[in-house]
């Protein structure tokens, strides 16, 4: 009984300071108020008006980004962490990516921002050089539209990657490499039945969380864009500040709820395929 | 786009230079190629940034003025302090809750081993503008239910702009899949069920046995918890913005507009920093384990 006592603060802080305020907003979300009276009622309007209109397409906008930039992050930052882990001999290297992608990964996307700002911003360094130097110009790259904040968002997803799955990769025994080398098996077929099989859990996790994480994303997007950009985070950000219009407020609560459900079916999709994989494994 | 492709070109152009050698050893060219073409990736930006803090572009040359003036620049000061000290606040906390529920969890109550471990990882999937849209409903209460009565004090000390303590409480849920997970890490590597019940044995209380036998163990997952959240802390921006308070990233992002310098400069300085000081973390941390092992 004293044991379970001491379990208390834990379960006591998660309600508090998290079950509680997601709880509130999800109830919140189906509440309006009236613009004459300041009556509060019970209503789905803000529910539906999410489901129209700009906020569908900011809804659409966010999924397609972090779509694109989980599968290409996963794919890049994976290829990454072999190619740290096959220099065995060169664990300085490995240590200054682990460590670099530990930072880049965890420390938040503000300074990355501004870093690319300086890059390839309007007036940044690389931007002078390709359009006055070598009069190349971008191409029609701009750092400011959707393209551009994938190339952000992937400098902390690639690490993000590395770091949830070089456990993984380090894992994979280099005696099951030399069975299979020695039954013959070809590169390909070692990766085909041994390693890929064995791997494609937790990439897929690693893929899901990097999803995750894209999706949430808003202060690299705030300090590059303002909110110009159709993505949910900045919209549920306009919605807070606006004073003017009354109800907004419970606007924000409906996107916010409509942000958690869409996480929500991602990770029962996740749940799903890694039971489907693990009986197959075994 | 550019930068990928500027990557793809440089690194296209070493490739041939690689010996290629028939059979297996052939395999490992392609990773040069994608250190390479990710090695410009990561070090372009930072490189880029770093010219642009410290090239005059109006007398040409090289200058440090941006960086001698980041300590004196307006408001600097305060919000880098403010994050500094909620930082350690939010460490503290954050390891005063999860150290005993961690250590409590592996040797009293493994059946709760789920519930914490699933707690702890909703963090990491759930969207933090949509905790603090929840944070803001729950705030909002104070005017307008509990108005003059000791909860709302209490809700509007929270929100105190010097020292926001709602920042740390919300910090602490935002460190906990980090923190459990590092600590989960150590109690597994340590045979703490032994070690625990050998203190006991021998008369320690269990305030005693925390403090003389099980941190010692954790120390290095508590280090590595500890510096995972304080980076973490410092560089928050969603929440300390939604809410309105200046910390340092939110200082960032507001004298950009005005000093687009200053505003590279401290981003670069900081990542920088950071960087260095995991490395050195790490680095002290093998000492000690070859120590150790030998």
């Amino acid at each position: 009984m004293l044991t379970l006592l001491g379990a208390l603060p834990f379960f006591l802080y998660v309600t508090v300071f998290l079950l509680l305020p997601i709880g509130v907003m999800a109830v919140e979300a189906f509440r309006a108020t009236d613009p004459v009276t300041f009556q509060e009622s019970w209503s789905t309007g803000s529910i539906r008006a999410i489901t129209e209109g700009p906020y569908r397409r900011a809804y659409l906008g966010s999924l397609q980004l972090s779509v694109i930039t989980a599968v290409l992050g996963g794919i890049l930052g994976l290829a990454l962490a072999v190619a740290i882990l096959r220099t065995r001999r060169n664990l300085l290297l490995r240590r200054l990516v682990l460590t670099a992608s530990g930072v880049l990964a965890n420390f938040g996307g503000v300074p990355l921002a501004f870093a690319f700002i300086a890059a390839i911003g309007t007036s940044g360094v690389i931007t002078a050089l390709l359009t006055d130097t070598l009069g190349l110009g971008l191409g029609g790259f701009s750092l400011y539209s959707m393209t551009g904040l994938a190339v952000v968002y992937l400098y902390f997803l690639i690490p993000l990657m590395v770091l949830t799955i070089t456990p993984a990769l380090e894992a994979l025994r280099p005696q099951w490499r030399e069975a299979a080398d020695n039954l013959g098996a070809s590169g390909w077929q070692y990766w085909r039945y041994v390693g890929g099989p064995v791997l494609a859990p937790p990439v897929i996790g690693a893929t899901m969380l990097l999803f995750a994480s894209s999706f949430a994303a808003y202060a690299t997007a705030k300090a590059l864009v303002g909110s110009s950009l159709p993505l949910v985070t900045l919209q549920i950000a306009d919605a807070l500040s606006s004073n003017v219009v009354v109800g907004s407020e419970n606007l924000g609560k409906a996107l916010a709820l409509g942000m958690v459900v869409l996480i929500g079916i991602v990770m029962a999709f996740y749940a799903w395929v890694q039971r489907r994989t693990q009986r197959w494994l075994s | 786009m550019t930068a990928l492709a500027e990557g793809i070109a440089g690194a296209g152009s070493l490739a041939p230079e690689t010996p290629v050698r028939r059979g297996r050893r052939r395999t490992g060219a392609w990773r040069y190629v994608v250190l390479g073409v990710l090695g410009l990736y990561f070090l372009l930006p930072i490189a880029a940034s770093v010219w642009f803090t410290v090239h005059d572009r109006k007398n040409g040359g090289i200058t440090l003025g941006t960086y001698a003036a980041i300590p004196g620049a307006e408001g600097f000061a305060d919000a880098f302090t403010r994050s500094l000290v909620l930082a350690a606040l939010t460490v503290v906390l954050a390891l005063l809750l999860m150290v005993p529920t961690v250590v409590l969890v592996t040797l009293r109550l493994p059946r709760l081993r789920t519930a914490v471990e699933l707690l702890t990882l909703m963090p990491l999937v759930l969207p933090p503008i949509a905790l603090v849209v929840g944070v803001r409903s729950v705030l909002s209460w104070a005017p307008d239910y509990f108005l003059n009565t000791p909860l709302a004090t209490a809700f509007f000390a929270l929100q105190e702009p010097t020292l926001p303590w709602i920042l740390v409480l919300i910090y602490v849920v935002l460190a906990l899949p980090f923190v459990y997970r590092a600590l989960d890490a150590g109690v597994r590597g340590a045979d703490l069920r032994t070690l625990t019940e050998a203190a006991r044995n021998l008369g320690a209380s269990w305030p005693r046995v925390l403090v003389s036998v099980v941190l010692p163990v954790l120390r290095t997952s508590v280090l590595n918890a500890a510096f995972l959240t304080f980076a973490l802390v410092l560089g928050e921006f969603t929440i300390a913005s939604i809410l309105g308070f200046e910390t340092f990233p939110t200082w960032i992002v507001r004298i950009s507009g005005s000093e687009p310098k200053l505003s590279v400069a401290v981003s670069v300085l900081s990542l920088l920093v950071t960087w260095a000081l995991l490395l050195l973390i790490s680095a002290l941390d093998r000492r000690r384990g070859t120590k150790e092992s030998s």
